[in-house]
Formats: C-alpha cells, structure tokens, sequence
C-alpha cells in the first residue's frame, strides 16, 4: 500500500506551515539545469546543481539541522525569482539569504559578492581588495568555488585578471550562459 | 555506545510512510487514517531534532502511529453524539452505549467499540492498551452478560 500524492503533499505543506522545518528544499527547473533550491526560516540558504538528492539533503541536515523536508512552497518566492531571471526580467534578487554555514571571511566576501551589479563582471583580486584583504584572491576564488548560493550570489560575474572565465563551481558553460543572458560576455577576451 | 546518525527526515518519512499508513488503516480504517497519517508524522517531526540515535527509527514510527489511533479511538469513544458524518452515523451506538451501562468499563467499551462502531478487535486492544485477544475476550464476555441480563 503507497501514500497517495495527495495525502503526501498535504503533510508536507502542513509541516511547511506549522513551522517544523529545519530546511524545506524543491527541485526548481531552469535553462541551466535542474537545480536544488533550500530555504530555512531565515532564508534562502542553499542552491546546487547536478543535486545528488540524497548527499545534498545529509549536508542540508549537517549545516542546518535534521528536520529536513522536502515542501514545494516555502520555496515558490526562489522558484518565482529565478524564472523572472532567466526570463530577462529581473536584474536584482529580492531574498533573504542564509550564510550561517559560512565562515566569517566567506561571509564578509559573499555579501560584497552580492552588491555587485547585474551585468558587470569584476576579478577576483578586485574583491580580495575590496574585503580589505589585498593578498586573498586566492582564497577569494576558493569561497566562489564553495558559493552556497550561486546565480543569486553572482559569483559568475567574477573572472580572471586578463578577463578569462576562470572556472565555476557548475561548469564553465553555464558561467558562459549566465553572462550572456546578462550581457556581459563581450566586456571579457574569454 | 553504538551510535547510528540520525538521517534527515526526509529519508525517515520516505522509509516509513507506507508502513505508518498501513498500521494506521489497519487500526482505524481508510478513511479515518488519512487524518491520523498526518498527525503521526508532524508528531514524528516534533520530536525528531530531540532524537540522539537513529536506532529502530522504524519502531519509533509505528509507536507513534498507534498512540495517534489510539487517541483517535479515544476521541471517538468520548463524543459519540458527533459522528463523522450523516452517513457514518451509527444509531446502534446510543442504544448499545445504554444498554452496556452497567458493564466493567473494559468491557462496555469492547462492546461498544465493536458493535457500536464496527471497529477490529486489533483497533479496540490498541485504544484499550490491551491485546488483541484481550479485546475479543472483553467484547463476548461483555456481550454475555448483556444476554444473562435481557433474559
């Protein structure tokens, strides 16, 4: 005997509601892939590509605590935004974001990541500069790689000091894509 | 101490629903289990962060269906003038539920819950906190002295 989809839905949107949730997490659809998107109470606090369900919900659990669930509408604002994006018709992000996980200097530099504007792309030693630590582009370029929230954090406006892409932590051709729906792909030599 | 991490609850509800709707039908009915599926697992989820292991998670979760059947048996024994619906009404309660007065508490609502409601020998032990067997033998005794005392 298996739970009927509706009865299923109707606990998870309960659980949402009542506020029991450490994490509620969905899978949202874009031109860029499948992505995982979470959110907890504070806000949005996690998007992933290429999700592996089952490893990212153990971290989600590790980072956040383990009453993690899966409810479609916690995360509706995030789903809602992201198509705007991608549709061309929002440069600006409206969330609340979660970086507890985040260490202090991830922390600093994530949140000067997210000032920076629609369409313009910057160096990661730009940003070491500007998180007061001169010498961390480096280590600025590690946190992109480990950026919990990509696409609403920008870390694909950052590239190398000659302009090239660099890397990213979801492929090259999506930090490629991204910029080009930006269109900020003809400022940088690639 | 052996210790076994606690999964996010997700893969605890996506383990266990089946089985918690299955006692719940099985204790309660189709219908009624729907509602006691829910309370179960905002139950489950309540306690959930408070767990320390991860040990028998599926024991725990069947606990805790029944002690939700069993407060919904309650609920149904309490109120008996507020049937679920026109249709479910059961006339035979009122009636039963006078005639039965007299009865041993275990064994007036043994009776009640059985032929009054209709109710499984496995749902009446669990909203009696007896067995099965204990269920059934509470129900014909009681249904014997009710004879004795027709006569």
């Amino acid at each position: 005997m298996t739970v009927s989809p509706t009865l299923d839905k109707r606990f998870r949107e309960a659980a949402a509601a009542a506020g029991l949730l450490d994490v509620a997490y969905d899978l949202a659809e874009t031109p860029v892939g499948t992505l995982l998107v979470a959110t907890t109470d504070r806000g949005l606090c996690r998007i992933s590509y290429d999700p592996e369900v089952e490893r990212a919900t153990e971290q989600l659990a590790h980072d956040f605590g383990v009453r993690v669930l899966r409810a479609a509408k916690p995360i509706d604002p995030v789903r809602r935004q992201l198509d705007e994006y991608f549709d061309g018709e929002r440069t600006r992000f409206d969330l609340p974001l979660d970086l507890r996980p985040s260490a202090p200097f991830s922390r600093q530099v994530l949140k000067r990541l997210a000032r920076l504007p629609y369409g313009q792309v910057t160096t990661y030693g730009a940003l070491a500069r500007e998180a007061e630590r001169p010498k961390a582009a480096r280590a600025v370029g590690a946190v992109m790689n480990r950026n919990p929230i990509p696409i609403v954090l920008p870390c694909h406006r950052v590239v190398g000091a000659n302009g090239s892409l660099v890397g990213y932590a979801g492929g090259l051709e999506r930090k490629e894509l991204l910029l080009k729906l930006e269109g900020a792909l003809d400022s940088t030599l690639l | 101490m052996a210790f076994v991490h606690v999964p996010p609850f997700e893969h605890f509800y996506e383990e266990n629903r089946d089985a918690v709707l299955h006692e719940l039908r099985r204790l309660l009915g189709r219908q009624a289990a729907e509602d006691a599926y829910q309370e179960t697992f905002l139950r489950a989820l309540r306690a959930y962060g408070r767990l320390r292991h991860a040990d028998n998670l599926r024991a725990w979760a069947l606990t805790i269906a029944r002690r939700v059947a069993v407060d919904q048996l309650r609920r149904r024994e309490v109120s008996p003038a507020k049937p679920e619906s026109a249709v479910d009404a059961r006339p035979a309660y009122a009636e039963l539920a006078e005639l039965a007065d007299g009865l041993p508490r275990k064994e007036r609502a043994a009776v009640v819950l059985r032929y009054g409601y209709d109710l499984s020998y496995a749902a009446i032990g669990a909203a009696l906190g007896s067995s099965e067997q204990a269920a059934r033998q509470a129900a014909s005794s009681g249904v014997r002295k009710l004879r004795r005392r027709m006569q």
